[in-house]
């Protein structure tokens, strides 16, 4: 029915000089069976969306970090007394130093901002289930060594929020019971952190954890072309072949995905020009006013707090008035989500067809970190720290409620879990209590009093709301 | 429907796509090979040195920096400036001819004044700084040395305008930088003097 057209043949442009070139390659190295294995003859299901643009993109901010870094790392100078000095010389001094730079902390926080979209995507169609567990605990890997990358990277600047974050985040290993000191002058060093803590997370950070990443991205992406991609409905496109071995719902990545990448990309890249041209410190946002002081050991600015993208987690640590308690909040905050394909084994993947109220609960879930993010810039006061922690409660309910909803439940079972969940949260308030903060305490306890009541006593009356739809068998067009 | 794919459109876009993308990629690739230049400061430090010539005793030397090369000035006396155009056989290069020099330099002192002699003293032979041997019959050197450079490195020998011998390892003649008299007591190096037409910026070998 089709035309048997022959296929153009890009690599009969010089009269087979370039065919025999790819032969002689293929005889001692397996580029076309990779391409083909691994581009042209991947299959990808047909419906990927908007959200499927964001691993690509992460991977093009990945080289840019990497390109821009090796550039920028010609002319700094990872010494006190030289770092903030060194940084300006880029700004002024270097050829196109300015832009270099600025496409460095840009790139930098759009990569977070990447990274927790392609993360979300993964929520909403259940991409961590069964058999993409390791993928997902492989990509939580990247995002661990990401984060440090980001901190240590934020140190050389030599400002002071740079000197003060990694003061205070160094100081978070003290917690550990016993070797928790000698921990905490290893990593820096120094007997606090210094111009010696500086140099050697300078090494860590061009050197030790790029290279971590790019291994882990590669494993990932392994991981990934052997289960195969997820795909928005969450129905596996393996489980229905052609005689020829090819997914029915399936397209080859390359040229389909390759093509749409580049759209991606291409509209990536104008929102990256937008910022890094008009706007790089977004601000405050990106590049923080306090930063533009050099670091100064003996001053402590009025308002410490990291960049955006640690901010909730940020958010969590300062709400909890005690010191292991709020560090144990904070490292089990970040934890549980890699045990998400083990919290929620409900077997419908993708929210399309999941429950009214699974729906409300991831998207609150979002609002629950937005919120914790926005509370990390405000000022350390009691009542943020309040509306912290009672935010930072809703934020470990996600976990509960997914386990919660992995199977149809009784009513009981509902009810006992809000009599519990609700149990909890009076007695860590009672055990913090405050009578200065009674009313504040009393009041906010509505929070995640009316989340549990929406999640776990709703269903009770309206079962309807948990009920999933039926999953397609096959891929849908949305 | 028909399914007959335009290749011949296909082909187009491709190739309008890989050229605009390759455009993108060289416009991107500009700041990041800029960036690798001297920096505004490196420019900065390797802008014009004056020098104060007004108390140098004949056959004596001083010595300066410029662009991180060294630079000497050495005052010649009427005796030396006389004897130099008997070297003539004995050298490589005597008139100049190689483009080490600025071509207010190329004449038989390689000297806009005769007696106050510019050098860029690295020898072109691998780059050795050579000694200032500017007495005629130094016993270091033999009877017949007429007075000039001498690199200890591999033996090369230079006169008192720093022009090569034959016979040596080196090439070249010393290099002559650009400079001129900003008054009579001071010398700016690194510049043209105004009004020159010297399109000479480097010789072939420092």
């Amino acid at each position: 029915m089709s035309t048997e057209k022959e296929k153009p043949d890009y690599l009969d442009v010089t009269g087979g000089w370039l065919h025999k070139l790819r032969d002689w390659i293929d005889a001692r190295f397996p580029m076309s069976k990779l391409w083909n294995e691994q581009v042209a003859q991947y299959y990808a299901p047909k419906n990927f969306n908007f959200w499927y643009f964001f691993g690509s993109i992460a991977l093009l901010i990945l080289v840019n970090q990497i390109v821009t870094g090796i550039f920028l790392a010609m002319n700094y100078q990872p010494s006190a007394g030289g770092a903030f000095a060194s940084v300006q010389y880029i700004m002024r001094d270097v050829n196109w130093g300015w832009l270099i730079r600025y496409m460095h902390s840009v790139g930098s926080s759009l990569f977070f901002v990447v990274v927790y979209l392609h993360m979300f995507r993964s929520v909403i169609y259940g991409s961590y289930k069964k058999p993409r567990e390791l993928l997902w605990i492989l990509g939580m890997l990247i995002y661990m060594a990401l984060m440090a990358e980001a901190f240590m990277g934020y140190l050389m600047p030599w400002g002071q929020m740079s000197y003060w974050g990694a003061q205070v985040i160094t100081s978070l290993f003290g917690v550990i019971p016993g070797i928790g000191n000698s921990l905490e002058t290893w990593i820096r060093g120094d007997y606090a952190v210094s111009g010696i803590t500086l140099n050697r997370f300078f090494a860590l950070h061009i050197v030790a954890v790029p290279l971590a990443i790019v291994g882990l991205v590669l494993f990932h992406l392994i991981a990934l072309h052997e289960v195969g991609s997820n795909n928005p409905d969450g129905v596996e496109i393996k489980k229905h072949k052609g005689p020829d071995g090819i997914p029915l719902d399936g397209i080859p990545f390359h040229p389909y995905y390759t093509i749409k990448d580049i759209v991606g990309v291409t509209v990536f890249l104008a929102l990256f020009a937008a910022i890094v041209f008009f706007s790089p410190g977004l601000h405050g946002l990106f590049l923080e006013p306090t930063n533009f002081e050099p670091a100064n050991p003996l001053k402590t600015p009025t308002d410490i707090h990291p960049l955006w993208y640690f901010g909730p987690y940020y958010a969590i640590l300062r709400s909890i008035p005690d010191k292991p308690l709020g560090v144990m909040a904070f490292v089990s905050s970040i934890f549980l989500l890699f045990l998400l394909p083990w919290i929620d084994r409900n077997p419908v993947k993708s929210i399309r067809y999941r429950g009214v109220l699974y729906r409300l609960l991831v998207g609150v879930f979002a609002l629950t970190f937005i919120v914790l993010g926005y509370i990390s810039m405000q000022k350390a006061t009691i009542f943020w720290a309040e509306i912290g922690q009672r935010i930072q409660e809703l934020y470990f309910l996600f976990f509960v409620f997914s386990w919660v909803y992995t199977r149809p439940r009784s009513r009981i079972f509902l009810a006992g879990t809000f009599v519990v969940v609700m149990a909890v949260i009076t007695v860590f308030d009672w055990l913090g209590w405050d009578p200065a903060i009674a009313q504040l305490k009393m009041l906010t306890w509505l929070i995640p009093g009316v989340y549990c009541a929406i999640f776990l006593l709703l269903p009770t009356y309206f079962g309807k709301l948990l009920m999933p739809k039926p999953v397609p068998e096959r891929v849908r067009f949305k | 429907m028909s399914e007959e794919i335009d290749t011949s459109k296909r082909h187009f876009l491709t190739v309008a796509t890989v050229v605009v993308g390759s455009v993108g990629v060289v416009m991107a690739a500009v700041p990041f090979v800029s960036s690798m230049q001297p920096s505004a400061r490196a420019k900065a430090m390797g802008g014009p040195v004056d020098i104060d010539v007004s108390k140098i005793e004949p056959g004596g030397l001083v010595k300066a920096k410029w662009r991180l090369k060294p630079i000497w000035v050495v005052q010649r006396s009427a005796a030396a400036l006389a004897e130099l155009p008997k070297n003539a056989p004995l050298l490589r290069d005597p008139d100049s001819d190689e483009p080490q020099q600025p071509s207010y330099a190329k004449n038989e002192w390689r000297a806009i004044k005769p007696e106050l002699f510019v050098v860029v003293p690295i020898c072109t032979h691998l780059g050795c700084i050579p000694l200032y041997r500017p007495e005629a019959g130094d016993p270091s050197i033999g009877p017949t040395w007429p007075g000039g450079f001498h690199c200890p490195c591999h033996g090369s020998l230079y006169d008192l305008a720093g022009r090569v011998f034959k016979n040596v390892p080196a090439p070249l003649n010393l290099p002559v930088p650009l400079y001129f008299y900003v008054n009579d007591k001071v010398v700016r190096i690194g510049e043209n003097p105004k009004g020159s037409h010297s399109t000479y910026l480097t010789p072939l070998t420092w």
